[in-house]
């Protein structure tokens, strides 16, 4: 090597890898919290606004069959800012819209619509009747039919467990959420129950038998999950952008 | 710094390393690329002036140009609005019957309503109204909670068996499930299936329509009417039962499913449209689903 000695060189960091790991190291963490951490700091970036509530034990049960069945592969549920997104779907979607989710659902492909305001919109029997065979309701759908949900029992012995976890992770469930999870997820599938002990602890949530089984099966959660997508926060309370500010 | 090796072959400087004898070529980066590069930086200096930029503890830098997508979301859906503004007042201070009569507002109503139905319709009712099972055609004659422009916005605005306070029918209420909840027996249920067969002229059983026929003054006709003619032309209000003599069935006519359908009961439900839709809107839609064909 013809180079000469000099007080810093490439050299030493090309030559010594335990170096050159901690020093690539250092380098891209700049860069990644240069554009995280502000998001944690700004106040705007989670607006605050009335309504959003972490989901009931059979919606959280609903979400797992969603993320398991790989929903978001072909739905997002992310409203954006333009006039054509909101003119078809409904206002934009908030950052705090999704701030108890684990993981959130935004996606970014749209095979299918996108489901981010999909509560409510259609009936309950229409979920079924559209999980259980799309095209037998929309005749030039894609989708994938899940008929065999609507008669599989869901597993949630454990859900005060997942309530529990999703705790730790900072959804803000509280003891007597956790205590009553088993008991709040069976009523919400049942019109007859203790309903009004479960909607005071998660108002708007929806109550139905969804597919007209005995048990609690996985698309009675997932329809649940559904049915209460971006419904949760009033929107004539919001009317402009400066109000969804603090 | 001494002079790094020069490749003979192509006369270019080596960057001075070497493995095993082989040398790296210290080509410069194309001008071209360069440059780009260069105005990229320039680019963005003038960007963090112009647009939100810095972040700065709670806050961040605005831009002088105040820019946000949201409020350039407002502006843009005022745009469309205004470009509407002269059907949608029209529009607003009329009723759906006198939107009907006025062929401008009449065909912009229609367009309108037209790629309104196909978002939020169509997924039960089809395109083009057909309907789905359990989900009522909207393009014939039979109306389960009547089919005049009033009716029809009526309905679209508040729902049926929905949450809204207006809605039509009772939440969570529809058809009672007569063999579910013990009030007929199986061969009652048999019956009565074979007595609404005979009066759509399908093949059944002659002893069981006779005794089908009790079955039915005893049980149905409070909701379904004693001609079978369906709630609303039996003079039923807030029932929407519909009429059992017809070609179209909103569940299906054949045995199996009419023993279901007694067995378990029916209650359809429709959402309540005025928290999602504005007002102009489902006029609109009122006025696109009275002319898909049945309209009264």
């Amino acid at each position: 090597m013809a180079q000469e000695k000099k007080g810093f060189s490439h050299d030493l960091i090309e030559r010594n890898t335990l170096l050159l790991i901690v020093l690539t190291l250092i380098t891209i963490s700049i860069g990644g919290l240069v554009q995280i951490v502000p998001l944690f700091t700004i106040e705007s970036t989670i607006e605050k606004v009335d309504g959003v509530r972490p989901y009931s034990p059979l919606e959280v049960a609903g979400q797992s069959i969603y993320i398991r069945e790989g929903c978001y592969n072909c739905h997002s549920q992310q409203i954006r800012p333009f006039r054509d997104e909101v003119e078809r779907y409904g206002h934009y979607s908030l950052a705090a819209e999704s701030m108890y989710d684990h993981p959130f659902q935004w996606g970014s492909k749209r095979t299918g619509p996108d489901l981010a305001r999909v509560g409510g919109k259609y009936s309950n029997d229409w979920q079924v009747a559209h999980l259980v065979d799309p095209r037998a309701v929309v005749p030039e759908s894609i989708m994938p039919g899940y008929a065999w949900m609507k008669d599989r029992p869901l597993a949630y012995t454990d859900i005060g467990d997942v309530l529990k976890t999703l705790r730790i992770v900072g959804v803000p469930y509280t003891d007597d959420q956790i205590a009553n999870a088993k008991a709040d997820l069976e009523a919400q599938k049942n019109p007859d129950g203790d309903v009004a002990a479960l909607t005071k602890r998660y108002p708007k949530a929806v109550v139905a038998n969804f597919t007209g089984n005995k048990t609690v099966t996985e698309m009675d959660a997932l329809v649940a999950y559904l049915q209460v997508l971006g419904t949760m926060v009033d929107f004539t309370k919001y009317q402009s952008p400066k109000q969804l500010q603090q | 710094m001494a002079q790094n090796y020069k490749d003979e072959l192509s006369g270019v400087e080596t960057t001075g390393h070497e493995w095993d004898g082989l040398r790296e070529l210290n080509n410069p980066l194309p001008k071209w690329w360069l440059y780009i590069f260069y105005v990229c930086i320039a680019w963005s200096l003038v960007y963090y002036v112009f647009y939100p930029a810095w972040p700065l503890g709670k806050s961040y830098t605005k831009g002088i140009l105040g820019y946000s997508q949201r409020e350039e979301l407002v502006t843009k859906l005022a745009e469309g609005k205004a470009g509407q503004a002269k059907y949608l007042t029209a529009i607003a201070g009329k009723s759906v019957d006198e939107i009907q009569k006025d062929k401008d507002l009449l065909s912009f109503a229609m367009a309108g309503g037209r790629s309104y139905f196909n978002e939020n319709c169509a997924a039960c009712h089809g395109a083009g109204g057909q309907g789905a099972k359990g989900f009522p055609t909207l393009a014939d004659d039979v109306w389960l909670w009547g089919g005049t422009t009033a009716d029809i916005y009526q309905t679209i605005q508040h729902g049926i068996r929905s949450d809204d306070g207006e809605t039509r029918g009772v939440p969570n209420a529809g058809m009672t499930a007569f063999g579910r909840d013990g009030i007929l027996n199986r061969e009652q249920i048999d019956q009565v299936t074979d007595y609404v067969l005979s009066l759509n002229g399908k093949q059944a059983d002659a002893a069981k329509v006779a005794k089908g026929k009790t079955v039915y003054e005893e049980n149905c006709v409070a909701c379904h009417g004693d001609q079978a003619q369906g709630a609303l032309a039996a003079g039923l209000d807030g029932i929407g039962a519909p009429p059992l003599k017809q070609a179209n069935w909103l569940f299906g006519g054949d045995k199996a499913t009419l023993v279901e359908t007694v067995t378990n009961g029916r209650a359809g439900v429709m959402p309540a449209w005025s928290k999602r839709l504005d007002d102009a809107t489902i006029k609109s839609l009122a006025v696109y689903v009275h002319n898909l064909g049945g309209g009264k």
